[in-house]
């Protein structure tokens, strides 16, 4: 009940007529920050902190709410419309998302994710207002050898993502775990695949470089190729009918979105995971469970609903160790960390009892942003579909040039311009012989975590491999992964089975 | 809001082009930077070092100390070596300073990446920071006696949490093992916060860790100070005894330094040293350091030129004699 | 066919390249340690890799790939031209700095690549880098390479931080 008087409170002051409009401009802000590939809510946040010691306090947490959950929605806008990902937590939203957009949906891709964005962050902070005490023992007891498992879960929810060539699939992942091991090897600290000790390769490859360069530059080039001289015009329009026809059309995708917000808010509150495996794993697991499979890939809207809800939960579920524990999940959250240092809050297990004031305004912030977020999204919605109507040479122009500033953004590094190329033009010549690119950054992005996990493991438990299933949660998870891993086998039986059992009936057609 | 932009505008455009056409620039008695000064953050982001930059960061525009921003950057790969040598790279540069901790002097020694920290412009030590030996509060453990004691029946399995063989609290956890002749299995983490978290979880036995990275945890009764590696006890923790009261003499600091490229030109050291000690007197950074069990204790110029050479030799003997 | 067995050879290539770095690591179990070592991860990997690559080049042609695997002739030349052309402006970055390199490859892949008209070229290779500049560094404060030019932004800097 306090928590319900806090919470009224808190709304009370984000409703007034100063925050609410501080809440509309940042969500604005936060939405385009997100939709520029290579920036995300890492950098609004960045900027806007210094700002929150002028304003007065609570403003200032709305404001960072807003920007954050702003951000998030963005990340999806980027994914869809260019189909670079904006952030390590849209890549999955692209495997959808792009061709929606190239099948001329692109409208229809970005009301799904607008609103599994909201589905998503509406229900997480619902878990998060009722459980975040709780909820903090359980990050608690996540040891190496449970993130382990929960990693080795993400990525079996993928088997079979890549298509026919079950070689270039194992190729692909190969290669992405083994770039995920440049730079410095942390159990050891020694540097290791610095190849020729050039300084650039000592914090490792990170997970836009490859991602812009691949999706952003790779696609470029192809499509460069494939679209002769005569440019391919995307058949984007949106109109008032489509937008409440799409509203419409997420009804029915009510599964798939309250599966992936509880799996994306519980995800996302373990330190170590955060919102990219949450997406990913919803969206293996919506793939497994649809009844639309096969379509997925293709342009399947829950494959946008899937990743869209959980990476939303879970930007909201990363917030839970943050305040509870103290400990930073993403950047963002570290940048959040330092700025609640900076306002005379310590954040960790006695934040609740001593500031339940600051934990419910930023929580009920969080609401309030929420509900902006959508409103403002749908809004621009028709702006962001318009922009995929210009000429095609001067929409590729205006991309290379995001994918080389966008690039050298986060780390103002040229050496990882130079990647991008290298991975744009290595990317294109991978596409032309049909490897699949998605095992590529998912290896690169859940690699590092994979490995530290597995070593620190057996170095705690002297070498012992059995140390993953003699305890409870990682057997849990292990057996779950053997069991996505199996499924599809067992599926494939299973119909092949009955299909040999109705030889001369008709076939089932697959579309 | 909209007048005052294109109002900055035209300014700056009309000064552009003022400049442009070869208009003499009033030369300024004292220097000031002329372009938003870059911070480089030898952590990645999240971690102990990298929130202590950003708090001088904001601290320095809050109270304005700078007329351009300051920037930070993170570059952390190969424990600090990337951000040495991107700054012996800005050698003559106005505009870069960066933040160190102790990997300024251990990643050179550790591996040969072209670096000699003697030629870099030191400009602050703005404070050391403090080791403690933390157990969860939940174990048996009291003192220094029952830590060793137990160490020794768990016999080499005790799981000792860190930031990395090579690390600060991986040399001060050696020094234990020389002194008491014991062994712990060093399980690496990614930042202090993670390590502090998996004490309280109970997936490790013990660290020597930051009070800052504790200090929520401690403040919540989660994890228990067993000993501190200080001359003298810290004033947060006065029931915490010294190893060195104890009989046993381990002290180890963790500097938090600003160092600036190679032949910086003298009048912007001065600016930032300027800048430093005016943000060393600061009433938010006083009340950080003390909350947090920082020593506070301003070093500039040739004193802490000397300071860093002296330390950089004891650390060479600290890790020829565990390696 | 033939390009996918280039591609696959320059991933055998690659592999190789990755795993006689990552010896130098310990590639073994460590007992002491306990667990691999630091050098394991990237090498079996890329042993993977190699060995998949090989039989990537010598299985036998499968007929639906045989068609796929081609370049576009006609479309070679644009593609390079491309190619180079962004190369070129990223080399360019570092000394002629940001705002000349970017303005240059959009006034070329405007103007002389995609035939477009002068105003068109010439607004978007002008308000590019003016939205740039606001965008990236006036509101995040990320500061793009300049090169030479560097001194002509400092009246910039001055009056926008």
């Amino acid at each position: 009940m306090e928590v319900l008087s806090l919470l009224a409170d808190g709304f009370a002051t984000s409703l007034s007529p100063f925050n609410l409009f501080i809440v509309i401009i940042g969500v604005t802000a936060g939405l385009f920050i997100g939709a520029m590939p290579g920036l995300g809510s890492v950098n609004g946040v960045a900027i806007v902190l210094p700002l929150t010691f002028i304003v007065p306090p609570s403003s200032a947490i709305i404001l960072l709410a807003a920007i954050y959950y702003g951000a998030m929605y963005g990340g999806a806008v980027s994914s869809i419309l260019l189909g670079i990902p904006g952030a390590s937590t849209a890549v999955a939203t692209t495997f959808d998302g792009r061709p929606m957009a190239q099948k001329g949906q692109a409208g229809l891709a970005l009301i799904a994710a607008a609103v599994a964005s909201f589905v998503g962050g509406t229900i997480s902070v619902v878990l998060f207002t009722l459980f975040a005490a709780p909820l903090a023992d359980i990050a608690l007891s996540f040891g190496p050898a449970e993130e382990f498992a929960l990693v080795l879960l993400a990525f079996t929810t993928f088997v079979g993502l890549g298509g026919d060539d079950s070689l270039k699939t194992i190729i692909m992942i190969c290669l992405g775990l083994a770039l995920s091991t440049v730079g410095l090897d942390l159990i050891s600290g020694q540097p290791r695949l610095i190849f020729g000790d050039m300084p650039g390769f000592y914090s490792g490859i990170s997970f836009l470089v490859l991602a812009i360069g691949t999706y952003g530059l790779g696609e470029i080039l192809y499509t460069i190729e494939t679209s002769k001289t005569a440019p391919k015009v995307t058949n984007a329009r949106i109109t008032f009918a489509e937008l409440g026809a799409g509203l419409k059309r997420m009804n029915s995708l009510w599964k798939t979105m309250s599966l992936g917000s509880f799996l994306g808010f519980f995800v996302g509150m373990l330190p170590a995971a955060g919102a990219t495996p949450a997406a990913l794993m919803s969206y293996g697991i919506a793939k497994q469970t649809s009844k639309t499979s096969d379509t997925f890939g293709k342009g399947n809207i829950e494959g946008v609903a899937a990743p869209e809800t959980a990476n939303n939960a879970a930007s909201t579920g990363s917030l839970l160790p943050m305040l509870t524990l103290g400990i930073p999940g993403s950047p963002t959250t570290a940048l959040l960390l330092g700025g609640m240092v900076m306002w005379g809050l310590v954040p960790g297990p006695m934040l609740f009892i001593e500031q339940p004031d600051f934990v419910w305004g930023l929580i009920s912030s969080l609401y309030t942003a929420n509900f902006a977020a959508v409103a403002v999204n749908i809004a621009l919605i028709p702006v962001f579909v318009w922009a995929l109507r210009m000429p095609f040479t001067v929409l590729c122009a205006l991309v290379v040039v995001l994918c080389i500033v966008g690039g050298f953004a986060p780390s103002q590094k040229m050496h990882d311009v130079w990647l991008i190329f290298a991975f744009g033009v290595g990317g294109y010549l991978l596409r032309k012989a049909d490897y699949p690119l998605a095992p590529l950054v998912l290896a690169l992005v859940l690699g590092p975590l994979m490995e530290k996990s597995f070593r620190q493991t057996l170095i705690a438990e002297q070498g012992n491999i059995l140390a993953f299933v003699e305890r409870p949660l990682s057997a849990t998870f292990i057996g779950l992964a053997i069991l996505f891993f199996v499924m599809p086998f067992v599926v494939a039986f299973i119909t092949g089975a009955k299909e040999r059992l109705h030889v001369p009936s008709k076939r089932p057609k697959i579309n | 809001m909209y007048n005052k932009l294109t109002k900055k505008i035209a300014v700056a455009a009309i000064s552009t082009a003022a400049l442009l056409a070869g208009a003499a620039q009033a030369v300024a008695g004292d220097w000031k930077p002329q372009k938003p000064v870059e911070l480089v953050i030898m952590a990645g982001q999240g971690g102990g070092a990298d929130r202590i930059a950003r708090l001088f960061q904001s601290i320095i525009q809050k109270e304005n100390l700078s007329n351009m921003p300051i920037l930070p950057v993170n570059k952390g790969g190969g424990s600090g070596a990337e951000a040495l040598r991107y700054l012996k790279d800005k050698e003559g540069d106005a505009h870069v300073i960066m933040a160190t901790l102790n990997s300024y002097y251990t990643t050179p020694l550790r591996t040969d990446i072209g670096v000699d920290i003697e030629e870099f412009t030191p400009l602050a030590r703005m404070a050391m920071d403090t080791f403690v030996l933390w157990v969860n509060a939940d174990s048996d453990i009291q003192t220094l006696d029952d830590y060793v004691a137990a160490v020794k029946a768990a016999g080499g399995s005790w799981k000792m949490g860190g930031t990395g063989t090579g690390q600060e609290d991986s040399l001060v956890t050696a020094m234990l093992e020389k002194e008491f002749g014991i062994q712990h299995t060093y399980v690496p983490f990614k930042g202090g916060g993670t390590v502090a978290k998996n004490l309280v979880g109970n997936h490790i036995n013990a660290t020597v860790n930051n009070p800052a990275e504790q200090m929520g945890f401690w403040q919540a009764g989660k994890v228990r100070p067993i000993v501190a590696f200080t001359p003298e006890r810290l004033a947060v923790f006065p029931d915490v005894p010294t190893a060195r009261e104890l009989g046993h003499d381990i002290v180890y600091w963790m500097q938090r330094s600003f160092v600036a490229p190679k032949d910086m030109p003298a009048d912007a050291v001065a600016y930032y040293t300027d800048m430093l000690e005016q943000l060393g007197a600061t009433p938010e950074w006083q009340e950080y350091a003390s909350g947090k069990a920082l020593v506070a204790d301003m070093l500039t110029g040739d004193a802490l030129q000397n300071y860093f050479l002296n330390e950089r030799s004891k650390h060479a003997e600290i890790l020829a004699s565990i390696e | 066919m033939l390009l996918d067995k280039v591609i696959a050879g320059a991933l055998v290539l690659l592999s190789a390249y990755m795993m006689s770095h990552a010896i130098l690591l310990p590639i073994g179990w460590n007992g002491e340690t306990g667990g691999p070592g630091g050098g394991a991860f990237p090498f079996w990997c890329s042993l993977i890799i190699l060995i998949c690559a090989v039989f990537v080049i010598f299985r036998p042609a499968r007929s639906y790939e045989a068609d796929q695997f081609t370049f576009d002739r006609e479309m070679m030349g644009p593609l390079i031209q491309v190619i180079v052309a962004i190369a070129v402006t990223i080399a360019l970055i570092p000394t002629a700095g940001a705002y000349v390199a970017i303005p240059l490859f959009l006034f070329w892949y405007l103007k002389i690549y995609g035939k477009h008209s002068w105003t068109l070229a010439l607004s978007i290779t002008m308000l590019t880098p003016i939205a740039v500049f606001f965008f990236f560094e006036a509101t995040l404060k990320i500061l793009l390479p300049k090169g030479i030019t560097e001194p002509f932004f400092f009246p910039l800097y001055a009056m926008f931080f």
